[in-house]
C-alpha cells in the first residue's frame, strides 16, 4: 500500500501550484484553470483521507465540491465570455477600469 | 432519523423560501412583463420569511441529520438576512429599471442568495457551510455582472469571481485537512475532540487555511483587495446586498463555527488571529477611505473597517462580545442599506454620479435626501444617538471586559480618524454650491426602502438595551 505522505505530498504540490498559478498568470481562462487545480487538490485529499480513515463522508463531500466547482464553471466561463464580447481580451492587465 | 412536525415547521422559513424561488421561476416562465409584478412578489415573500422567523424564534430543532439548527440566534440571522433582502427588493425595483436591467432573472438570483445565508447560519456541519456559503457567492457574482453592457459591472463580476473562487480554494483545501484530522465534518465532532486536536499541525492548518478562506468572504485585510472595485462597479442595489447581508452571513458562520471551538479552550490560538485581523482593517480600511473620492469606493473601504470592528467582538470571544457583533452586524446592514439605497437614487442613467463632486450643494436642491443621507453618515461614523454608536460601544465593552483594552484603543482611533471621511460627504453637501444637480423624483418603493433602513437606525439608537435583551436571550 502507497503511504498516505505521498497522496497528501501530492495535493500539496497540486495546491501549491494551483496558487502559484493564480497569483503569476495574467490569463483569466488560466488563472480560473490554477483555481480549478486547487480545488482538485482538495478533492484528492478528501479522498485520500476517507480511504485511510475507512469513512465514506470524505466520498460524498468531494460529489459536493464537484457540483459546486461545475456552477462555478459555468458562472465564471459566462463572465469571462461576457467580458471577451466587451472588450475583445481576458488579459488582467487591460481589465483595469476600477482604481483609485 | 425520523422527521416530525415540528420539525417542519421550525424549518419553514428555509422551506417557504425555497418554494418563492420555485414560484419565482415559474411566474417569470408563464406571466408576460413579469418583472413589473416580481418585484413586489418577492418584497412580500422575503416579509413573510422575516415574520416567520421571528414568531419561531424559540422553536429549535435539529434537523437532517443533526446537519442543520433553527431556532434562537439561528433566527435572528434568518430575519436579518430576509428582511435586508426585502428592503434591497424595494430599493431594486426603480433602480434596476434606471438600469436597463430590469429583467426577472433579477429577484431569482437575488432569493437564492438568500437561501444560501440561511443555509450558512444554520449549519452545524463544515458541508452545509461549504454548501450554503457557494450558493450564495455564485448568485453574487451573476448579480455583479447582471448589467452586462456595463463595463465596469463586468470587470467587478470577474474580479469578485476570480478572488471569490480563489478563496473558495483556500477554505476547501482547510476542510479537507480537518477532515483528515477529525475523521468528520461535524463541529460536535471537532468540540468533542478539541483536547488532542489542538496540538495537531493538520488541524491546525486545516482551520488557519480556514479562516483565510472566510477573511476573504468577510473583506478584512489583508484579503480584502476585491472590495472596492467589486463594491465600485457592481449595480448599487447589488452592493446594497453583498456588502450588508452577504457580509452579515459569513459572520454568522464563524460565530457558529468558533462559538463551540473556542469555548473548549479559551484563550486559543485563534485570538492572535482575529485580533491582528481586526487591528489591520479597521486601520487600512479607515485610512485609505480619507483619500477616495468615489462614494461607492469609499463605502467599500468604510466596509473592510467596519469588518475589523466586528472581528474585536470575535477575538474578545465572551457573550458580550457575540451579542455585540449580532447587534452590530444589524445596525450595520441597515445604515449601509440607507446609504446605498440613497447612492441608487441620485446615481444617473449611464451608472455615473457616484462621486463626491456630485453631492455639491445637494443639500439645498434635495432637502430630504440630503437630510437622510447626512443622517446615515452620522449613524456610520458612530456617532449617538443612532446604531452605529451602540454596535461599538457592545463591541469595545466586550473587548475591554476581556482584557483587550489595546484592541478597543484601535478601534476607538480608527472611529476617529474615520468621522473625517463620512463628515466630509455633509461638508460637500451642505457648504459647497453647484448648478449641476440634477433633480430626481425618488420612486414611492425605494423611499419605503430608505425610511424602513433610517427608521431602524434611529430605533436601535434609542432603544438598543431591547434589542440587545433580544439578543440575549437567544443564548
Amino acid at each position: 500500500m502507497i503511504p498516505i505522505e505521498h497522496y497528501l505530498f501530492l495535493s500539496s504540490f497540486m495546491f501549491v501550484t494551483g496558487v502559484v498559478g493564480v497569483i503569476t498568470r495574467r490569463n483569466a481562462i488560466v488563472v480560473f484553470m490554477s483555481i480549478e487545480l486547487m480545488l482538485n487538490s482538495a478533492n484528492l485529499v478528501f479522498v485520500t483521507f476517507s480511504s485511510y480513515l475507512g469513512n465514506v463522508t470524505g466520498q460524498l463531500v468531494v460529489f459536493f465540491v464537484m457540483a459546486v466547482a461545475a456552477a462555478e464553471a459555468a458562472v465564471g466561463l459566462a463572465i469571462i465570455i461576457a467580458i471577451f464580447r466587451n472588450k475583445l481580451t481576458v488579459n488582467l492587465d487591460e481589465i483595469n477600469i476600477l482604481k483609485w | 432519523m425520523t422527521f416530525t412536525v415540528h420539525d417542519l415547521i421550525s424549518l419553514s422559513p428555509v422551506l417557504l423560501i425555497g418554494v418563492g424561488i420555485l414560484a419565482t421561476l415559474i411566474i417569470e416562465m408563464l406571466v408576460k412583463e413579469s418583472e413589473k409584478i416580481l418585484g413586489w412578489f418577492t418584497f412580500v415573500l422575503l416579509l413573510s420569511v422575516a415574520y416567520l422567523s421571528l414568531i419561531l424564534l424559540d422553536h429549535t430543532a435539529l434537523v437532517f441529520e443533526d446537519k442543520f439548527l433553527t431556532g434562537g440566534r439561528v433566527n435572528i440571522f434568518f430575519f436579518l438576512f430576509s428582511f435586508g433582502a426585502a428592503v434591497v427588493s424595494l430599493l431594486s425595483m426603480e433602480y434596476i429599471k434606471k438600469a436597463g436591467i430590469h429583467f426577472g432573472e433579477y429577484y431569482i438570483m437575488l432569493l437564492s442568495s438568500v437561501l444560501g445565508m440561511m443555509l450558512i447560519s444554520g449549519a452545524t456541519d463544515f458541508i452545509m457551510i461549504f454548501i450554503g456559503l457557494e450558493q450564495m457567492s455564485v448568485c453574487f457574482y451573476v448579480l455583479a455582472g447582471f448589467n452586462r453592457r456595463n463595463e465596469r459591472s463586468l470587470e467587478a463580476a470577474l474580479k469578485y469571481f476570480l478572488l471569490g473562487s480563489f478563496a473558495t480554494g483556500f477554505l476547501v483545501f482547510g476542510l479537507g485537512l480537518i477532515y483528515g484530522a477529525v475523521g468528520s465534518l461535524s463541529i460536535t465532532e471537532i468540540v468533542i475532540g478539541y483536547e488532542t486536536l489542538k496540538t495537531s499541525p493538520l488541524f491546525l492548518t486545516g482551520t488557519l487555511l480556514f479562516i483565510i478562506g472566510f477573511s476573504f468572504k468577510i473583506a478584512a485585510v489583508p484579503f480584502h483587495m476585491w472590495v472596492p472595485d467589486v463594491y465600485q462597479g457592481a449595480p448599487t442595489s447589488v452592493t446594497a446586498l453583498m456588502s450588508t447581508t452577504g457580509k452579515a452571513a459569513a459572520f454568522s458562520a464563524l460565530i457558529i463555527i468558533f462559538s463551540p471551538i473556542i469555548q473548549a479552550a479559551y484563550p486559543s490560538f485563534f485570538t492572535p488571529v482575529i485580533s491582528v485581523l481586526a487591528v489591520l482593517s479597521m486601520l487600512y480600511g479607515s485610512i485609505v477611505a480619507i483619500s477616495q473620492n468615489d462614494l461607492k469606493r469609499m463605502l467599500a473601504y468604510s466596509s473592510i473597517a467596519h469588518a475589523g470592528y466586528m472581528l474585536i467582538g470575535l477575538a474578545a470571544w465572551n457573550e458580550k462580545g457575540v451579542s455585540g457583533v449580532i447587534f452590530y452586524l444589524v445596525a450595520y446592514t441597515f445604515m449601509n442599506l440607507a446609504a446605498f439605497g440613497l447612492i441608487s437614487l441620485i446615481e444617473k442613467r449611464d451608472l455615473r454620479g457616484t462621486e463626491f463632486s456630485d453631492y455639491k450643494g445637494l443639500g439645498f436642491k434635495q432637502p430630504v435626501l440630503a437630510g437622510l443621507m447626512a443622517l446615515t453618515m452620522f449613524a456610520l461614523s458612530g456617532i449617538p444617538p443612532f446604531a452605529g454608536f451602540f454596535g461599538k460601544y457592545y463591541v469595545f465593552l466586550s473587548a475591554i471586559e476581556a482584557g483587550m483594552t489595546w484592541l478597543a484603543i484601535v478601534g476607538v482611533i480608527s472611529s476617529v480618524i474615520s468621522v473625517y471621511f463620512y463628515l466630509r460627504l455633509i461638508v460637500v453637501m451642505y457648504f459647497d454650491n453647484s448648478d449641476e444637480i440634477v433633480m430626481v423624483t425618488p420612486s414611492t418603493s425605494a423611499m419605503l426602502g430608505i425610511m424602513i433602513s433610517v427608521l431602524l437606525i434611529i430605533i436601535m439608537g434609542v432603544a438598543p438595551g431591547s434589542i440587545i435583551n433580544l439578543i440575549n436571550s437567544t443564548f
